[in-house]
């Protein structure tokens, strides 16, 4: 089915002779057969969203639809990969083309000429059911892919095969209830606006581990949970969400970088092969699916690549996987939206973006969660979804952020007057919040014991406390603090310094433990615990505040991860025996 | 086949509207031909069956209906490059306009470029050193950076940028090296200024210049920083040569956008700029950089004028989204006769630490780098204090601290225009002032690294 173009305007193509065309088909456009997607119909017109550079289309140009929805390929190779917003395969992009994107390139997202050991779990004749696993292929040393019936389909299993295949060669053949013979491949598509089906979903209940102290401790995410991250520029967005892709201990992470820096995604690119995993040692990037549609690409791809990493992702769901989606950021995919609307001249909400804004961006982190899979063997798999903002002006009271926040359960703020002063990660701890803490607290009871959570109430009610003290300070100097007071203070900035401060760039740093976290901020507690004590007991406050082990806590979080339980013991000791001796000391004056 | 066309139907500066048109597509180039035989040019916005939309390059002034020709030129607006492009001065369209001879092109090229592959980027890694302290050792520049200056009226952002360009190089290094300067929209005296610089130090036979000045047409200054990046990607891809691209001022090239967005009845953005310039300004900034298998790079030094100062104004705001980092100017040192007046804290640069530790600068860099920020942080917080509350109020370490920022400002800030250091008499002077504090205070340096370094 073809038809022509009667107007161009920027990604915004309108073509005539498409009246059999179905809304959001993929149509190809003009003789370089760029890709777009029908947007809009009026009579046997369409209004066509171009993925492509436009330049050089005129009117008369033919344009020809596929009779198919936008739709990814799921299947053996994604993973390593990195891809673009409609998902073709940057790396064969670059081969064919070299350093730059030429307009209509053709690729198929999954490598058609690779062959993947296949390995039958089930057996001729087997009833199965969409969602049902029929084998496995070992795509890396990390992951096992688990090759699943198609949602929407089921019946008996007349033929299954192991052996090397492609993802296109016939590896099953099911029969369905009218007899009709399906032949089951390697690959399935999924058309990318719709979520992928599951038998049901449930409340999230085990935190997702980060290894990052202030988002471990202060404000957890579950797993299947949602998270946004503002901040202005240069606060340090992408460093969070790049530690987060790092140290998540979720089965599969897909990265999606959505009118970003190029630099960063080849900054993903090479240091993700050489990070392993602290959890089993495989490098980080034979677990990662990378999206790369950066600012210079397209604008209308970029609303797509949300769509496409959320697919992906929820695909490797529906096989029992633990999946965090990485989305950086969504500001610019709202944009996206906002220039496709401009174009095709709706009505513009508020700051010119569409008055559907709020509702896709709900409908994109609804897609995440835990589910119980389709298939009989009721597997468990989860979607987590972590959206960067970035609000301009650093304001969130700007549509984006604030559509975003009515949606999401935890909020780490970033602020640039802690990214001056170097405070890194710059999570505001008074602005931030986790609504996951009592769901999760029941985890955190049973893996350690009540008192990790009694700390950290604690650690948040000190430094809550230090803010109301610094107005005082600010108003008449900290003389006029009592020693109490003044001790509060110091234990918030030991809190502020020596726990929620982490240096992604320093290896013994990067990833925290745990037990390490709990261990350092159990210390920094008891710093707070015994000085309140000796300072009853009339100890100098001075000399309290200039304990020797006072500066090894500062230097306790770069301990190495064997070394730092003894590190930690020998640190309480000679604070013990420190604080004791100025409590002598004070006794004696 | 070319038509001549003089069904021009409508003009609405910058926009002309010419009908009963065939084959014409977007983003093509067209010239306009009027009575007396001037010739002006035009690029294609929207068009709509026989209906195309032209936006004008130059003014409308002249141009009459009945008798002015439109000619539709089949390509984009194209740049002819060549190697003979060093030393000559271009104006916005890239014609010469210095009195040299046409330019002999060895290739014409689409001067909106093509979006780099992200999996052909080279990772900026080698570092620059420009002999300014608060660059080199706290917001270091690598190669195939962009790495923008936010000024603001009346501050001395010219005399940094030329700074940079006269002392920038890589260590231990003598490679083949260009600067592409482009001028957009300012005025002649700060054209001058950069010029002058390059012929002092024999730079010029280096350097390209594109030059749109505050009276040359404002629309022509959407295509001369386009043009500018279109030779460096030739000069650097295809010629090998490291160049850094010096912009300024994007704030005249978002006017001109704003302006041809607002006579397309756009639905405007903030402030009036229209929905699109992040996507726009991405694609000018996101070509600096580096490609596998090429031996050039492009680092991209662009400038503009905070307008009222505010950081928060569409363009900086951005710019900072886009760009690798910022070095933000301050009025207030330039008022204590700070020169630069670089004000470090708000200031980044987001692939210093790539380019900087041992093998590249010194072990020492990174921890000082850390310390340095977070001490002079300390130190402004207390004296922001001290002038509420007295000094007594302080605490002795606060007191340390506050010393510690006025002698980082006069000393390792305010460094003038002529002094060019090395990157190991940066470090030294970090180390120098760090000694004022006392030691159980420096925690973001290793005790191995005090001990060794530490005078």
């Amino acid at each position: 089915m073809s038809g022509t173009i009667i107007k161009v305007s920027g990604p915004l193509v309108v073509a005539e002779g498409l009246g059999d065309a179905n809304v959001s088909d993929v149509v190809r456009v003009g003789p370089d057969r760029l890709i777009g997607e029908i947007l809009n119909m009026t009579g046997d017109s369409a209004s066509i969203q171009v993925y492509e550079e436009t330049s050089g289309l005129g009117p008369g140009a033919e344009v020809e639809s596929s009779g198919m929805p936008m739709s990814v390929e799921l299947g053996p190779g994604m993973l390593e990969n990195i891809y673009d917003g409609i998902q073709r395969p940057l790396p064969e992009i670059r081969e064919l083309t070299g350093a730059t994107i030429s307009r209509g390139t053709d690729v198929p997202a999954l490598n058609r000429k690779k062959k993947w050991t296949f390995t039958p779990t089930a057996h001729e004749g087997d009833e199965l059911t969409g969602g049902d696993v029929i084998g496995t292929v070992q795509e890396t040393s990390a992951i096992l892919h688990k090759i699943m019936v198609p949602p929407n389909m089921s019946g008996k299993l007349l033929s299954i095969k192991g052996g090397d295949f492609t993802v296109t060669e016939t590896v099953a053949v099911l029969e369905d209830k009218k007899g009709e013979k399906h032949e089951l491949t390697l690959m399935q598509k999924w058309p990318v606006r719709i979520s992928r089906p599951y038998a049901s979903k449930s409340m999230p209940t085990r935190p997702m581990n980060s290894g990052q102290r202030i988002i471990d401790t202060l404000f957890p995410i579950a797993k299947g949970g949602t998270a946004a991250v503002p901040g202005p520029f240069g606060s340090g967005k992408t460093v969070v969400q790049h530690q987060l892709a790092k140290w998540s201990d979720v089965d599969i992470v897909i990265y999606i970088g959505c009118g970003e820096r190029g630099n960063e995604m080849t900054d993903v690119l090479m240091e993700f092969p050489e990070l392993t995993d602290p959890r089993n040692g495989e490098p980080l990037m034979k677990r990662t699916v990378l999206i790369a549609n950066t600012s210079d690409m397209p604008v209308a791809a970029r609303e797509a690549s949300i769509y496409t990493g959320i697919t992906i992702a929820e695909y490797f769901r529906d096989m029992g996987y633990d999946v965090a989606v990485l989305a950086d950021s969504t500001s610019r995919w709202a944009e996206a939206l906002r220039e496709m609307s401009g174009r095709l001249e709706e009505m513009p909400g508020e700051e010119g973006y569409p008055a559907y804004l709020a509702s896709r961006i709900a409908q994109f982190y609804e897609r995440a969660g835990v589910v119980k899979c389709l298939g009989s063997d009721e597997r468990r798999g989860s979607v987590t979804a972590i959206g960067a903002v970035s609000p301009p002006g650093g304001d969130i009271s700007e549509p984006v952020s604030q559509a975003t926040m009515r949606i999401v359960k935890v909020f780490w703020a970033l602020d640039s007057s802690l990214a001056y002063a170097r405070h890194f990660p710059a999570i505001n701890w008074l602005t931030s919040y986790s609504l996951y803490v009592d769901t999760l607290a029941k985890w955190y009871n049973e893996q350690f014991g009540p008192e990790y959570m009694i700390n950290r109430d604690k650690a948040m009610h000190i430094l809550q406390e230090e803010n109301e003290l610094q107005e005082i300070v600010r108003l008449v100097g900290q003389d006029a603090l009592s020693p109490a007071d003044r001790l509060t203070m110091e234990t918030a900035k030991m809190l502020r310094e020596d726990f929620l401060q982490q240096n992604a760039f320093v290896d013994e740093d990067a990833y925290s433990s745990y037990d390490k976290q709990f261990e350092l901020m159990r210390m920094i507690l008891t710093f707070d615990t015994l000085g309140r004590d000796a300072l009853g007991k009339g100890a100098d406050m001075k000399a309290l505040f200039a304990i020797g082990a006072k500066e090894r806590i500062g230097r306790a979080k770069m301990a190495a991860p064997d070394t730092y339980k003894a590190e930690y013991a020998s640190i309480l000791e000679q604070m013990k025996n420190e604080i004791d001796a100025v409590i002598a000391g004070g006794e004696d004056a | 086949m070319i038509k001549d066309y003089k069904t021009i139907r409508q003009i609405a500066n910058p926009l002309m509207i010419v009908e009963q048109v065939e084959g014409v597509t977007y983003d093509e180039l067209c010239e306009i031909e009027l009575p007396n035989g001037e010739v002006r040019r035009g690029k294609v916005l929207e068009v709509e069956g026989d209906r195309a939309v032209v936006q004008l390059f130059d003014s409308a002034q002249g141009i009459n209906l009945a008798q002015t020709k439109v000619r539709f030129l089949g390509h984009p607006l194209e740049l002819a490059v060549s190697e003979d492009m060093l030393g000559r001065v271009f104006n916005g369209m890239g014609q010469p306009i210095d009195g040299g001879p046409e330019l002999l092109a060895e290739a014409h090229r689409d001067i909106n470029g093509m979006p780099m592959n992200p999996a052909a980027r080279a990772y900026p890694a080698e570092f620059i050193q420009t002999g300014v302290s608060t660059i080199d050792g706290l917001n270091t520049l690598v190669r195939g950076q962009k790495l923008p200056i936010f000024s603001a009226s009346g501050l001395p952002h010219a005399a940094l940028a030329a700074q940079i360009a006269r002392q920038a190089r890589v260590l231990g290094d003598g490679e083949n090296f260009a600067v592409v300067f482009a001028a957009v929209g300012i005025t002649f005296e700060e054209s001058e200024y950069f010029i002058e610089d390059f012929k002092r130090t024999g730079a010029i036979d280096r350097t390209v210049v594109f030059s749109n000045l505050a009276n040359d047409p404002a629309v022509e200054r959407i295509a001369t920083p386009r043009m500018a990046l279109t030779a460096a990607e030739y000069l650097a891809f295809e010629k090998d040569m490291h160049v850094l691209v010096i912009i300024t001022d994007i704030t005249n090239y978002a006017e001109a956008l704003r302006e041809v967005s607002a006579a397309k009845k756009e639905v405007p953005g903030r402030r009036g700029y229209p929905g699109y310039l992040y996507t726009d300004l991405a694609t000018m900034y996101e070509r600096a950089g580096r490609r596998i298998g090429s031996k050039g790079s492009i680092t991209m030094i662009p400038i503009l004028t905070m307008p009222e100062d505010d950081k928060t104004h569409p363009i900086p705001d951005l710019t900072g989204y886009i760009t690798e980092g910022q070095i933000i100017l301050s009025r207030d040192l330039h008022r204590k006769g700070i020169v630069p007046p670089v004000d470090v804290l708000p200031s980044l640069s987001r692939l210093k630490d790539k380019g900087i530790g041992e093998g590249k600068t010194r072990e020492d860099h990174a921890g000082t780098m850390n310390q340095l920020f977070a001490a002079y942080s300390r130190g402004k917080d207390a004296k922001e204090l001290m002038t509420i509350l007295g000094e007594a109020a302080l605490s002795d370490d606060d007191k340390l601290f506050a010393e510690f920022a006025d002698e980082f400002e006069k000393t390792y800030v305010n460094q003038g225009n002529n002094t060019n250091r090395s990157i190991e008499e940066t470090l030294d002077l970090g180390w120098k002032l760090l000694s004022i504090l006392p030691r159980a205070e420096l925690k973001r340096v290793k005790p191995e690294m005090i001990e060794k370094y530490m005078k």
